[in-house]
């Protein structure tokens, strides 16, 4: 590792690190009055990072699978594919931010120096080849997203949300840690393709590293919420500041499950009947969960939490199924999952009444008379969550249906289904309270940059199906390159 | 114009109204009168599209006709394949007939939110369209159950007083049906290998898997007929839907289900359906008694037509399940006549609703007194339903019940009662609403039908009576594509029977 090339590979977590730390510099000259401005630049900075993601396919050369190093840090298609989920999400959910933070009096700097550094924790999350590496970029995520959920330090419960976080994160990260040191101790190796050597030539493990697994495993589940595992998660994203809410529904969330589905799939693969059930047990309570809790809530952000569950639940669906089709499942999903939750969460930005944001889905009631364009986005968003056709959430639950179905899981697909059924009703309820309710008082005119997202989103989810060869055939390839290698 | 993608156009041009409506500003008044004569001229145009259809139709051939095939996800072997044989040419051409109907019949009634309201009724005819034009599974999927997004709408936005509770139990029992039928359509595409259905149609799916891929088809479609005891959403439905959406709903929507019986059902699982058959002969003969006797106990009138509509549909599956040509080509015809007559039944409640907002039978009585023409028309359908002979609905029974005769007595005399106890309700309704004498004066101040619902009623009649009195025109088409379907299954459960013959001789 001598000349300057060797550094490449990690170009875009190098280049965002770089960019907060410069960030950080900036704001403590320039004061508050510079926040809008940095926000823009951070945007700015993530579009710069994608770039470097892409360059190796905008220099032309292919996406071959490349390990540096010294085998801490791979970068193949998977890694490509999701570091640009993350910063899409990451930028939008920044352009979210904007204007709420400045009308919240809680417009600081620091809060785009937060978003970078935790999305250059989730880039070397989706890179790390190494459970070392793993923590590392793990909890470069973790702690800077605990500081953005007590972003708004005034608010009793953000400061909650993010001190509830910080304690179940911690113990979760703990857990991981410690499986982690446990599959050390066991096999030897902390390094992915050692330990794939190991386990697919002696095709039983010890009992030491399985109970391993199972803790990295409850670990990677904390951090995606998946059942039962997901205590935190209404809460925080009830507390937190509503355009972190919208960044933590996503951006981590695809970072978490890539993670998981890396070290399951890789390090992990040759195990694969014993870690079957453990994903299988958890995707079914999570679908359950995610469908029947979210009936009864009343405060938006509490519901799409719940909402959020559900969707990690048939996400899971595709790891359990531990096939390429899967791996492609999982991608398309996560994929059309960060618009529907990125245009909801801006039409959920856009509720404010006289200035005070409100949040109770009682509230959206006779939205399309008040305001028909955004009734008609979060109704595209309502019906493709419950996975209506021909909306783009229906493409998702399709891709990971066919591969359940495909690797022999019916079992898992009608449980799906029927789950997805009783979720339904509470995705249907609000298009029930927008369209059959009388208005009961007008939001305020919505900013700019909030209906450019909501729009953009929304012709994303209507017209996906149109169009799916590129997201669907990408997925495709990097699917079967990692089965490949 | 050979080259013309005629399907294409038919089953997308709504669309392009629709996309014409929302564009519309300006005051509420001309927008909501614009958006009556954009819908009005869209459906007009796509209905003559589909007669084009229809005439250059060939009837000899029993293939599909005016085939489209382009690719979508080529790497999954799903295409854009579109096409359509003699039986789903006729449910085009119902679904394009009744939707102009259905744009005049609200024409006065809906003021509230008319832009949006005719924006779904083109949305829906595109969605209706391109389901039954659909040869492709995936794309027939997205048709099938996009379907339930206007549907759920209309019956929420423009419906009665419990219209949130009826769009509910719609959509989601419905769902809950079609969601199995995905899984069952993805098992179908790994075993053959593509979502395309006229390759699945010729395809011998193992008796094991044709079981359940048929059980998971079924709670679709018996959800969509209804069937009993799966019909509970439909007079809750029925009741709270606009006009319109009552004439849409019974009119198409329930023939998805008796389409996709015969469509999928019995040529991909043969030997299921005949394991079935016996099942699916109980389940229609009870609806047939069960919901003629219900329908007869009613006070409310949609909800009488919509219990019958349960009992008319069961004629439909006995039909179908017979798997002979009487019963297949009688259950085709009953279920166009059913399309027409319970829709214009649906539309003769809604003039009565319109002029005095009660559907209450006891409110009525002696409206042939000061609406003659009303009660003429009222008559025609009413009798149409009841089966008289010259009438659409007579055909279809009739054809229904040989069909039944031949593969089990029992049966036929069972469903036959039904036939006696629809008379009865039928009569019994129209009785209380037309004769006897005018008690109260609101109903004496009643107008008659205007020229706008004399518009309305005149094709539907001369359609019960074109179907009753010469329904060659509509079987000959169907002829070639029902023997087709009958062969294919007759030979798929000899082949199965000489293959459980073969196994149970040589060991």
């Amino acid at each position: 590792m001598n000349s300057l090339a060797d550094f490449l590979p990690a170009a875009p977590e190098i280049f965002l690190a770089l960019s907060a730390l410069a960030l950080l510099v900036l704001g403590a000259y320039a004061g508050e009055r510079a926040t809008m401005a940095l926000n823009g630049l951070a945007v700015l900075l993530l579009i710069g990072a994608a770039a470097l993601v892409l360059r190796p396919v905008l220099a032309g050369g292919g996406i071959a699978r490349q390990v540096s190093y010294y085998g801490l840090y791979v970068t193949d298609g998977l890694g490509v594919f999701a570091k640009l989920l993350v910063l899409l999400g990451a930028g939008l959910s920044l352009i979210l931010a904007m204007r709420y933070n400045e009308r919240e009096g809680i417009g600081r700097f620091e809060f785009a120096v937060l978003t970078l550094t935790a999305t250059a924790g989730m880039l070397t999350m989706i890179a790390a080849n190494d459970l070392i590496s793993l923590y590392l970029g793990l909890e470069l995520q973790s702690l800077s997203l605990y500081v953005m959920a007590a972003f708004a330090r005034d608010s009793v419960r953000s400061t909650e949300a993010g001190l509830k976080y910080f304690v179940l994160g911690a113990v979760a990260s703990g857990m991981l840690l410690f499986g982690a040191s446990m599959v050390y101790g066991f096999a030897g190796t902390t390094n992915f393709d050692g330990l794939a050597k190991l386990f697919t030539d002696n095709d039983s493990a010890g009992i030491g590293v399985i109970a391993g697994i199972v803790f990295i495993s409850v670990g990677l589940a904390f951090k995606c919420s998946a059942v039962p595992f997901h205590m935190w998660t209404p809460d925080v994203y009830e507390g937190a500041p509503t355009p972190v809410t919208a960044f933590f529904s996503v951006a981590p969330k695809i970072a978490a499950l890539v993670l998981f589905l890396r070290v399951m799939l890789d390090p992990f693969g040759g195990l694969f009947a014993e870690w079957r059930q453990i994903i299988w047990a958890i995707s079914v309570a999570s679908m359950v969960l995610g469908a029947v809790a979210a009936i009864n809530q009343r405060n938006i952000k509490r519901l799409m939490a719940y909402s959020s569950i559900g969707h990690v639940g048939y996400a899971l669906i595709g790891l359990a199924a531990g096939s390429a089709a899967g791996v492609r499942g999982i991608l398309v999903y996560l994929s059309i999952y960060l618009f529907m939750n990125i245009g909801t969460f801006a039409v959920i930005l856009c509720m404010r009444r006289a200035g005070k944001m409100v949040e109770g889905i009682e509230d959206l009631a006779g939205l399309s008379r008040t305001h028909p364009g955004l009734a008609l986005a979060l109704g595209i968003f309502m019906f493709s969550m419950a996975g209506i056709p021909p909306l783009a959430g229906f493409f998702a639950k399709f891709y990971i249906f066919m591969a359940a179905i495909d690797a022999g899981l019916p079992v898992l697909a009608v449980i799906g289904v029927l789950a997805s059924v009783v979720g339904a009703f509470y995705y249907l309820r609000i298009v029930k309270l927008m369209y059959f309710d009388e208005p009961k008082g007008s939001f305020d005119a919505p900013g700019r940059e909030l209906q450019a997202v909501v729009l953009l989103s929304a012709l994303v989810i209507l017209f996906f199906f149109a169009w799916p060869d590129p997201l669907v055939n990408a997925a495709d390839a990097v699917a079967a390159a990692l089965f490949a290698g | 114009m050979a080259s013309w993608p005629l399907l294409s156009l038919t089953t997308f041009l709504p669309l392009l109204g629709a996309l014409a409506i929302i564009v519309l500003r300006g005051r509420a008044e001309d927008v909501a009168r614009n958006a009556r004569w954009i819908a009005l001229w869209t459906s007009l145009i796509v209905f003559a599209l589909s007669l084009a259809l229809w005439a250059r139709f060939d009837p000899t051939r029993a293939d599909f006709q005016f085939v489209e095939k382009r690719d979508w996800l080529p790497d999954f072997n799903i295409t854009y394949h579109m096409g359509i044989d003699g039986i789903s040419l006729f449910f085009v051409l119902l679904s394009t007939f009744l939707t102009p109907i259905c744009v005049v019949a609200s024409w006065i009634a809906v003021t509230q939110r008319v832009k949006e309201y005719m924006i779904a009724f083109l949305v829906l005819e595109t969605l209706m369209v391109g389901m039954f034009c659909a040869l492709d599974f995936v794309l027939f999927y997205m048709f099938f159950e996009g379907v339930l997004i206007p549907m759920f709408l209309i019956i929420g936005m423009w419906g009665g007083p419990r219209r949130v509770y009826a769009a509910f139990k719609f959509f989601l029992y419905t769902l809950l049906g079609s969601v199995l039928m995905l899984l069952a359509i993805l098992a179908i595409y790994f075993t053959t290998g593509s979502s395309d259905i006229t390759e699945a149609l010729s395809f011998n799916f193992p008796p094991q898997l044709q079981t359940w891929l048929f059980l998971a088809f079924f709670a679709s479609f018996a959800v969509k007929v209804p069937m009993w005891p799966v019909h509970t959403w439909l007079p809750d439905a029925h009741v709270e839907a606009p006009t319109a959406g009552s004439v849409i709903l019974a009119g198409v929507l329930l023939k998805m289900g008796g389409y996709g019986f015969i469509r999928f059902s019995l040529p991909m699982f043969p030997e299921a359906s005949a394991m079935f058959a016996p099942f699916v002969f109980t389940l229609s003969v009870v609806a047939i008694i069960y919901t003629s006797l219900v329908a007869l106990a009613q006070e409310d009138m949609k909800k009488l037509i919509a219990y019958s509509s349960v009992a008319h549909m069961g004629f439909v599956t006995i039909g179908i399940f017979t798997v002979t040509p009487e019963g297949l080509q009688g259950a085709m015809i009953q279920m166009l006549s059913h399309g027409v007559v319970s829709a214009a039944l649906f539309l003769c409640v809604g003039v009565i609703y319109d002029r005095l907002h009660t559907r209450d039978i006891g409110r009525y009585g002696g409206l042939a007194d000061n609406m003659p023409k009303y009660a003429a028309a009222f008559m025609i359908f009413m009798l149409a339903s009841v089966g008289l002979p010259g009438t659409s609905g007579f055909v279809g029974e009739f054809l229904s019940l040989i069909g039944a005769f031949q593969i089990n007595s029992w049966v036929a005399f069972l469903a036959t009662t039904g036939l006696i106890l629809g008379a009865a309700y039928m009569l019994y309704l129209y009785r209380r609403v037309v004769f006897g004498t005018i008690t109260r004066d609101d109903v004496r101040a009643m107008l008659d039908l205007s020229p706008r619902e004399v518009l309305i009623f005149a094709p539907m009649i001369a359609v019960v009576l074109w179907m009753g009195l010469y329904p060659a025109s509509f079987l000959a088409p169907m002829q070639p594509s029902i023997a087709n379907l009958i062969e294919r299954v007759q030979v798929s459960q000899r082949e199965s029977a000489g293959a459980r013959l073969a196994a149970t001789v040589s060991p």
